[in-house]
């Protein structure tokens, strides 16, 4: 008898999917807070590094807005306030042409866009070599701290084999030249955006 | 050799997953570069396996052989979502760090075919014990051959640590000696291949030996094969 059979198994098959979604679904909805708090921790630990925790006093992960940046690609910007005073912004921005591909970074600027400091999120740059921008492996992405764009000092925005201010690695030029000018773009970017600080919040965790 | 038994010494030993199957190398190279990134693949490796064995044993009888394969595929597939999201949760930064290896964990062929070859023909004590002690086997070439790989690469040893257990276990980092410039090799995936060869012929040379020694003076010719229980190969 095919036709009981293929009946048969075609209800197992259902019953097996529909429990086997169920248990996947039953975990999702267990774990889908937690992860959301993991998730908006990681970004508060992020931002902590470069922008001291005791600068501001807002719910910083979830003041955040979207924007277009320089390379046409939505990015989150956080800003971090204390008591209605605008004190920082933390940019999510990437370097696109980094050894082994695209390079995440978080630049975090005052207010007056002078850098606060620079983090490496992720990168799969080789180790040893490129993977020098973590600053768990080297002090290189905090030669950042402090600095500025000013017209006059546009030129000095490269690595010193280009001409510019920043030290490259050795046997590793491009992951720092990468990196160098996406701090530059995302910079120029960010003091064209007249608004950044007091556009409503539009993501975070919470949307 | 009592089933039990018989059962951990396939497992661990004589039919080793990663050893003798060769069976989910594609994670095991790619994630072992430090002993607790080894360690972390290989708990949800083993976790799914358990999962998955017991489950696969309890229904065997009320599966018809025909779909026998979706089903088993169901099963994984759900377990290892649901190790995705606990892990995501749980384990915030080793998730992001292990990334695309625990979905991959679905492919891992060591998982399928214990479901086929032990978990539908057995109990579930049986199978448990079966999933226990295959991926006890597979778990530990994971931390030896990640150990030895953060060892020569960067000297330390349980970097990371806080990762899998918590901010309290920062202090299990060991920093082993400094280099200046690490043992690159070691890290990098050609490095996870020679030291993967090196265990698999230490392996087999203790095999020789313990071979020789029980058979003594009797030196047999039969050359032993080590045989994987299903035909396909990850």
């Amino acid at each position: 008898m095919p036709i009981k059979n293929i009946t048969r198994s075609s209800i197992i098959l259902t019953l097996f999917a529909l429990v086997t979604t169920g248990l996947t679904a039953w975990t999702f909805i267990l774990t889908k807070d937690r992860i959301a708090a993991e998730k908006e921790n990681a970004i508060v630990r992020n931002i902590n590094q470069i922008i001291a925790a005791n600068l501001y006093d807002n719910d910083v992960a979830n003041d955040c807005i979207v924007r277009q940046n320089h390379l046409q690609k939505k990015t989150r910007i956080f800003r971090a306030r204390q008591a209605q005073t605008n004190v920082a912004l933390a940019i999510e921005t990437f370097a696109p042409d980094g050894y082994s591909g695209r390079i995440d970074l978080l630049v975090a600027v005052d207010s007056q866009f002078k850098i606060l400091g620079v983090r490496t999120t992720a990168h799969n740059e080789t180790p040893g070599l490129g993977d020098k921008i973590e600053v768990k492996k080297s002090n290189w992405i905090k030669s950042f701290n402090g600095l500025s764009i000013e017209p006059d000092n546009l030129q000095k925005w490269a690595v010193r084999k280009d001409g510019g201010m920043f030290d490259a690695f050795t046997g590793a030029t491009i992951t720092p030249r990468a990196v160098v000018n996406a701090v530059k773009d995302t910079l120029l970017w960010a003091q064209q955006q007249p608004d950044l600080f007091s556009q409503a919040a539009n993501c975070g965790v919470e949307q | 050799m009592s089933p039990i038994k018989e059962i951990s010494w396939q497992g661990i030993w004589k039919n080793n997953p990663a050893l003798v199957q060769m069976l989910g190398l594609c994670p095991l190279l790619a994630v072992t570069n430090t002993l607790i990134n080894g360690l972390g693949l290989g708990l949800a490796t083993l976790f799914v396996l358990l999962g998955s064995n017991i489950s696969v044993s309890i229904v065997r009888n009320w599966i018809p052989n025909e779909i026998r394969i979706p089903v088993f595929v169901m099963i994984i597939a759900s377990l290892v979502t649901c190790v995705q999201l606990i892990m995501n949760a749980y384990t915030y930064q080793l998730y992001q760090t292990l990334g695309i290896f625990i979905p991959l964990i679905v492919t891992n062929c060591a998982i399928i075919g214990r479901a086929e070859a032990f978990a539908s023909k057995n109990n579930p004590l049986l199978s448990a014990w079966d999933a226990l002690m295959m991926g006890t086997g597979f778990l530990m070439v994971l931390a030896v051959l990640g150990a030895i790989r953060e060892i020569l690469g960067n000297g330390t040893l349980f970097s990371g640590a806080d990762l899998l257990f918590g901010e309290g276990a920062t202090h299990l980092t060991m920093n082993l000696f400094n280099v200046e410039e690490s043992f690159l090799v070691a890290i990098l995936p050609p490095g996870a291949f020679i030291v993967m060869g090196l265990l698999i012929a230490l392996k087999n040379h203790y095999d020789k030996r313990i071979e020789n020694l029980v058979v003594g003076q009797q030196k047999s010719q039969k050359i032993e094969r080590a045989r994987v229980t299903l035909e396909s190969q990850s």
